[in-house]
């Protein structure tokens, strides 16, 4: 790929996640999304970057805060504004919400709105994987607050230990809802921690897309080849809206206006977008919104599901 | 009870379950086995030995001290396709994994419209007697049938201990898997092929015409000697083992107390919000419910499980209580009966020794 299709590539995901989630909290005051939203608004490139580097056949894990990493992956967009829409052409078929995105034709594993706990299920699947023996790698996203569960640690151990093809990438938006990492963390030394378990950590500081992407590019490599075990990414990076919910919320007071533009003169769909020609932006913007609001009308024209729905599914026959 | 055919083996509860594994794992190539010391000289009481010779370390292998992170493993790797089979040596350590059984494995299938299956088997092991104490003795098999998208099944002799495996095993669902420590080295009758016994559907143990009982895991065994108890002053007990309690075969249960007029629900755990209460409802509420019947329950004293012998004798329901119990409800009106306490002695403190 050269390197401005690369870009083109790289900025048509950067944006559209962006838009699409611009275009969600629009519509949100109408009501029509009953579906409590956490929106990835400034934390675009970690999901970005990490997906640019892999395979349609490789699979990811992804939080409650998981749009970005759905649609970085490849996840419908109908789809996925069907389910907010709670209709039954949705992805979860109105049984899952904003918060349980899934896309298993595209290897993206159900989201989960208990933080960490699909860091062991991402595992349990690179053993799978790992026996499967075809290369094929798992990425595992969470948050910064994920990295405070025991279970985070269990699972280092465990993958460490069995050489899983995984790379986990933590999403440090510096904030567990409200509560900052001061109040919660003895030391901000998470990669130190992480590399205890003889894992490789690497820790990026301003959410670059193309320094996450290539250093996951290497580490997915490596996993391929099954000669290292799991590798581990933090990514420091900022969430501009509130921690649910269509607005922002500096007015609270629990953090500051000056933190935000200080993350906005980093935002990557502009660094990326400014190295593009504005006719080729301008394109690009105008097919997203295009697409954004076909999926749109799909949402709007599916039926709800019935209300015998209420116990299909409930076990699988 | 089961009928042997001409040529069967009797075998153990626990080697019927050893007998299953294997059956399936060599059938099955995505079926793999793990927890902590499935591979070790004991072999989880022998129910796992020799396993890891048999299929080697990939597809058998201890774990860290991780249920919680373990747990995920197995749901992880089920929705990759395969099938795990995770080992607990105590039921009361499954409360380390509820949040991935309880959030994420009952409830997968449902939550992403069908997408993923999540065919897990979660073997877990009651404790009782010496001294086991409050941490290594719960049977906590109400609290999972309380939560949609689980089965829990508890199989209480060797035949079903081996038919309920394989049908979990092949279930798309995941399955709690729940046995009885006291059971383990009880026999019968197993067939050597391969065979399942279905989830959701009950059995009659013995007949009778006075009174229903159905028991729960261990609980039965104890029923049916209760039951012989009661033959002596002539009273005739229906035993009843739901085999699975989610799903409930409820109709089983409700066409004996029809015959009968009467139930007693014993379980191997607490009464308050437990199977007990729940199969009591499920039949006082059954339009199909003929006349008045009396019904009551037992199950373990309510307080945590005491070690010291006097003290645990009065925490578990026994065969003794049991026959009591069913005397008073039988004939109210008679003076009070418990049977002779030389007949009463239970069968596993004669053959039992420590320390699991």
């Amino acid at each position: 790929m050269s390197e401005q299709l690369d870009l083109r590539f790289l900025y048509r995901k950067l944006r559209q996640i962006r838009r699409v989630e611009e275009e969600i909290a629009r519509i949100y005051p109408s009501d029509k999304i009953k579906s409590p939203v956490h929106l990835s608004i400034g934390q675009e490139s970690v999901s970005v970057g990490v997906c640019s580097a892999l395979r349609d056949d490789d699979v990811v894990a992804a939080t409650y805060r998981g749009h970005a990493a759905y649609i970085a992956k490849g996840g419908s967009l109908s789809r996925m504004f069907a389910e907010l829409y709670g209709k039954v052409t949705g992805c979860g078929t109105g049984k899952g919400g904003s918060m349980h995105l899934v896309g298993m034709d595209k290897y993206i594993l159900g989201s989960s709105a208990v933080v960490g706990t699909t860091i062991p299920i991402s595992i349990g699947y690179a053993l799978a994987l790992k026996r499967e023996g075809s290369g094929r790698v798992v990425a595992s996203f969470f948050g910064d607050g994920a990295t405070e569960e025991g279970v985070f640690y269990e699972s280092l151990n465990f993958a460490a230990l069995h050489r899983l093809p995984i790379l986990f990438v933590c999403e440090n938006n510096a904030y567990a809802i409200h509560s900052p990492l001061k109040k919660r963390w003895a030391s901000t030394q998470l990669c130190e921690r992480v590399r205890t378990y003889g894992i490789p950590a690497i820790s990026i500081a301003d959410s670059d897309v193309l320094e996450i992407r290539q250093w996951a590019s290497e580490a997915i490599a490596g996993l391929r080849r099954s000669e290292t075990g799991p590798a581990f990414l933090e990514c420091h990076t900022y969430r501009w809206r509130e921690h649910v919910g269509p607005n922002e919320d500096y007015q609270s007071g629990y953090r500051s206006i000056a933190e935000l533009q200080n993350w906005k003169e980093k935002d990557q769909v502009e660094a990326i977008g400014v190295r593009l020609l504005p006719s080729e932006r301008a394109e690009i913007d105008s097919e997203i919104d295009a697409e954004i609001a076909a999926a749109g009308d799909f949402a709007e024209s599916s039926p709800f599901p019935g209300p015998e729905e209420v116990l299909t599914h409930v076990y699988a026959s | 009870m089961y009928t042997p055919a001409n040529g069967q083996r009797s075998l153990r509860y626990v080697d019927a379950l050893r007998e299953a594994t294997i059956q399936e794992m060599e059938r099955d190539k995505s079926v793999f086995l793990f927890g902590l010391d499935v591979d070790d000289h004991k072999g989880i009481q022998g129910s796992t030995i020799g396993l890891q010779d048999r299929f080697g370390p990939e597809r058998v292998f201890g774990t860290p001290l991780s249920e919680d992170a373990m747990t995920g493993v197995a749901i992880g790797a089920a929705m990759a396709g395969m099938r795990p089979i995770h080992v607990h040596i105590r039921m009361d350590f499954v409360l380390l994994c509820m949040n991935q059984l309880v959030n994420m494995a009952a409830k997968a299938h449902y939550m992403y419209g069908g997408q993923v299956r999540v065919p897990i088997v979660i073997r877990c092991m009651i404790g009782k007697s010496w001294g086991q104490g409050a941490q290594h003795s719960q049977a906590l098999h109400s609290m999972f049938m309380h939560v949609p998208g689980l089965k829990v099944v508890m199989p209480s002799n060797a035949h079903d201990a081996k038919g309920c495996l394989i049908a979990a095993i092949r279930d798309d669902n995941p399955v709690l898997f729940i046995e009885h420590r006291l059971l383990y080295s009880t026999e019968c009758y197993v067939p050597e092929e391969p065979y399942t016994v279905e989830m959701g559907r009950a059995r009659i143990c013995a007949s009778g015409t006075d009174i229903t009982l159905v028991g729960i895991s261990n609980m039965v065994m104890e029923c049916l000697r209760a039951r012989d108890l009661l033959s002596e002053v002539g009273i005739s007990a229906e035993v009843i083992d739901p085999i699975s309690l989610a799903p409930l075969d409820i109709d089983a249960i409700l066409n004996s107390v029809n015959r009968t007029g009467g139930l007693l629900v014993v379980d191997c755990a607490w009464t308050n919000c437990g199977a007990s209460a729940e199969i009591l409802a499920r039949i006082s509420e059954s339009p199909k419910l003929h006349g008045p019947v009396q019904m009551e329950r037992m199950g373990f004293a309510f307080s945590p499980c005491p070690p010291s012998p006097p003290l645990e004798q009065a925490f578990y329901p026994d065969p003794s209580k049991i026959a009591a119990k069913v005397h008073s409800m039988v004939r109210p009106l008679d003076r009070e009966w418990s049977p002779d306490p030389e007949k009463t002695i239970l069968s596993h403190e004669l053959q039992f020794r420590g320390p699991f």
